[in-house]
Order: C-alpha cells, then structure tokens, then sequence
C-alpha cells in the first residue's frame, strides 16, 4: 500500500462514519426537520469524502473530474430538495419537536 | 468472501422489498419501497455484469417510475384527510379482493399453478451451460457500425425489436390519452428554490443525455437511456410550473411522439428497397444510421414520458383544489 | 484495495437496509421520501465503489444518471403528493 492508499482508507472509514450517523439520525430523531438535519449530512460530507478518497485513486484526472461531479450535483439536489420537504412540511404545520 | 456478503444481502434485500411493496396496505409506503426496490435492483445488474440494463434502469426507475407513481396517487384521489401532522393515510382503495365465486377462484388457483409448472419446466431445461448468440454477435461486431454489442444487437441485428418498442410506447400514450386526454392548465408560480434547481438542472440533464446517446456506440447507453434523462428534464420543468405552449400541443407534439417509430419504418422500407431486406444497413453508412435513428428515438423516446406524465398528473389540480375549498 | 471498497459498499448496504425500517415505519409521508433519498446517496456512493474495484467505467455513468435525477422523485413527491394547504396559499400570493 502506497501513502495513497492509506489517505484513501482514512477518508473512507470518515465517510463510512458519516453515513452511518447519517442512518442513525434517520432512525432515532424525533422529528422530520431533525432527520433532514442527519440524512443532508450523509449526503454532503459522507459522500463527498468517499468521492475524495476514489478521486485519489482515479486512472485519470477526466475521472476524478466525473467523480467531483457526481459529488457537486448530489450536493446540489440534496440541498434543493432538504430545502422543498422541510418548507412545506412547515407550511403543513408538521410538529416540530421541543423536548 | 465480502463480494459474496454483498450479494447475499442485495439478493435478499430485493426480495423482501418486493414482497413488503407487494403486501403494504400504504399505497404511498407501497411506492418508496418500489423505488428503493428500484435502486437496489440497479446495483443487482451492476453485479451481474449487465451496466447496460443498470443504467436504463437508472434512468427510468429514478427519473421516471417514481414521478410516474406519485403522479397518479395523487390522482388517484385516494388522499383521505391528510391531517395536520401529515400522518400517511394512502391506504389501497380496496384492500380486499373482491369475493369472487368459487368457480372463478379455482380457475384462477388452476391458471396460476399451470403458469407456475410452465416456469418450472422452463428454468428446468435450461442448458447447464451456453454461450447464447454472444459468439455471433462478437464475430459481426466489426459490421455493426457501433462498437458495443448491446446497441449492436438492439439497433442492427435486431433493429425491428427497438422499433416494436417505439410503437410500445406510442400506444402507451394513446391508451393514457384515451382514458382522460391532456387539459391544458395555467402556468402556476412555485418555491423560488424549485426554479433554480431546474434552472440549473435543465441544461445539465440535456447535456447528459448527448452524452449518453453519443457514448452508446461504445459503451453503456443509448436512445433509451437518453431519452429517458431528457424525459426527466421535461417532467422537472413541467414540476416547476413549464406548460408547454398550445401550439406546441399540436402538430409539433404529435410529429414529435411519432418521430423515432416513424424513422424506422421510413428506413426500414428504404432499405427494404436498396438491400432487400428490412432494416439491414449497408456497412458503410450502418454508424450513421444508427445515430439518426437513435437521435430521432431519443426525441420520441423524451416527448412520450414527459406527455405521460403531464397525461397523469394533468386532472389532479382540480380535484384537489375542490379538496381544499371544504 | 478491493477488500476495502468491498468492505465499505457492504457497510453501506448494510445502512441502506437499517434505513428501510424508517420507511415502514414512516409516521410522515415525508420521512418515507426522506429515506428514499438517502437510499439514492447511498446507492451512487456503492456505485462508485463498485466502479473502482470492477474497473469499469461505465459504472461511473450509472452513478452520474442517479445523481441527476435525484431530484426528481423528490420534487414531484412535494409538489403532487403533499399539496400545500389553502393558508399557505394564501400566505404566498
């Protein structure tokens, strides 16, 4: 194993630890607006440090570059649609959680 | 060892969504699971070494299936109060079968069951093991005009399957026309941050799906593929308020639903006269053939899903504006 | 490196699956959707696993066409299935 593959490893474990906390939140927070909270994360920073860690063993730049935007648009989407579902569920009058 | 982890958890995965969207009583519930039923059979044929079949499955399960669906729940009319927390409440609107007679359920058991042996049997005479057509297919690659096999097989080889698929979908559309035709409706303002996203996404979906047509001489892709990302955009902008102009619902609409069906007939009965035989390319020109028909499919291809869709969901605003007048 | 993007696209199959009971268990029309958009996330992310330890390319293409129509479920599901109520409209207008 290269010093590549080591930084490769590390962001992947971080971004498996996202994605996990990702779940987790979506399982055992109380309300919609919380788990939106916990799934944007798995979205954002767990499948962007997979995306760096396969950009660091990428044959060619072309990938990385394909590999990056994948990540921007599920960035792009995710905030658009956590934006559309927690606005309307507030306008539904959905309950938030207090305590 | 892992890989076979991963198989045996996707394997049983997919079966237990399907028999839990199969067996839900929330028809709203019924349909994520099919999406994610969806999304896990795309990794099924990523496995099986099929990208082809996972990226239309992509692009039609993500893009279309579940927009489709949920266009027609919300037609359906099935929404029983919604309260205020938004508690689901889709239930299937007639969770019982009817009660048939006896007759008709023992016909049904007998149906079943001789459909069932008749699978049986087949799988059961399967040959252990064949190698199929792959080994003509690879020897006639070079003649095709494209250098992956499955656009090789779908627009050359096979070329009257793709354009029997083309009328599919052509009468798909007249059977949704059929049941409640298209009712124009009036542009309707939405959440700023719904006309960003497809803003923004709009030229990126058409620029995907270029990509993907142009790639399917070589690789994964094709019409379908592409047509159905294109498809998507449409079914975006028309969620974000797009309503097509009236003129474009005439003749424009249909020349275009007709395009891709059209182009193959046109070039089948060309080459019916050239070469003799039906939709078999001269070898010179089989690549840009292929490209035409492939360029004008996608075009039909797009039109169709997105007319669907607007057929399905067109006739819901009203009835849900009655809804919240009472 | 293939026990290691083996490993991490079973764990994130493994989550995929604990994320179903959400989606059974609901109680909101919107968690259902939610869970489903993780699923996408995490399905573009084994996806490109897969394309690296498979070596094949054209995988990655099938995790760009996800990551594009992520979105579009999600749209058409706040816009058609959860219509907003006659007060917001008004709120809006």
């Amino acid at each position: 194993m290269t010093a590549a593959d080591y930084v490769t490893a590390c962001l992947f474990i971080l971004g498996g630890i996202f994605f996990f906390a990702g779940t987790a939140g979506l399982l055992r927070f109380p309300d919609v607006y919380t788990r939106l909270h916990a799934l944007t994360k798995a979205d954002n920073v767990g499948l962007g440090l997979i995306v760096a860690g396969l950009a660091l063993q990428a044959e060619s730049w072309l990938a990385a570059g394909k590999l990056l935007l994948i990540w921007l648009l599920v960035l792009f989407a995710g905030a658009c649609v956590a934006h559309l579902v927690a606005r309307r569920a507030l306008r539904k009058g959905t309950r938030i959680w207090t305590e | 060892m892992l890989q076979w982890a991963f198989d045996t958890m996707l394997g049983f995965g997919l079966l237990w969504l399907a028999w839990r969207a199969l067996n839900s009583s929330d028809l709203f519930k019924a349909i994520v699971l099919f999406i994610a039923f969806g999304l896990l059979m795309a990794l099924a044929w990523v496995r099986l070494n099929a990208p082809d079949v996972a990226l239309a499955e992509a692009a039609i399960g993500a893009g279309l299936t579940g927009a489709l669906l949920l266009a027609a729940l919300a037609r359906l009319g099935a929404m029983t109060d919604q309260n205020v927390s938004g508690a689901s409440a889709y239930p299937v609107p007639s969770a019982q079968p009817p009660a048939g007679s006896h007759f008709s359920r023992g016909l049904l058991i007998l149906l079943l069951s001789a459909s069932v042996a008749g699978m049986a049997y087949a799988i059961w005479s399967l040959p252990s093991y064949a190698t199929g057509l792959s080994m003509d297919v690879a020897a006639h690659l070079d003649d095709s005009g494209v250098g992956n096999p499955v656009t090789a097989v779908l627009l050359n080889f096979r070329g009257y399957d793709t354009m029997l698929e083309m009328m599919v979908l052509l009468l798909a559309v007249l059977g949704v026309w059929s049941l409640g035709g298209l009712q124009q409706q009036p542009e309707k303002p939405v959440a700023a941050v719904l006309e960003t996203l497809s803003r923004f996404l709009t030229p990126v979906f058409i620029l995907a799906a270029a990509y993907l047509l142009w790639v399917g001489a070589d690789a994964p892709g094709g019409a379908f593929q592409a047509g159905s990302v294109l498809g998507a955009a449409g079914v975006l902008l028309l969620l974000s308020g797009w309503r097509p102009r009236v003129r474009l619902m005439q003749w424009p609409l249909r020349l275009a639903l007709t395009a891709g069906a059209g182009a193959f007939i046109l070039l089948g009965l060309l080459t019916l006269l050239l070469e003799k035989q039906f939709l078999t390319y001269p070898v010179a020109q089989a690549g840009r053939m292929i490209l035409l028909l492939e360029s004008l499919a996608t075009v039909s291809i797009a039109v169709t899903l997105a007319i669907l869709f607007l057929s399905v969901s067109s006739g819901h605003k009203e009835k849900s504006g009655k809804g919240e007048k009472k | 490196m293939q026990t290691l993007y083996f490993a991490l696209a079973l764990f994130l199959l493994l989550n995929l699956c604990a994320g179903m009971w959400r989606v059974l268990r609901g109680p909101t029309t919107a968690d259902r959707m939610l869970s489903a958009q993780l699923f996408g996330t995490t399905v573009v992310a084994i996806l490109l696993l897969l394309a690296q330890a498979s070596d094949s390319p054209a995988l990655r293409d099938v995790a760009l066409v996800f990551a594009l129509l992520a979105a579009v479920t999600a749209v058409a599901f706040v816009q058609r299935v959860w219509p907003e109520d006659k007060e917001s409209e008004r709120d809006r207008g």
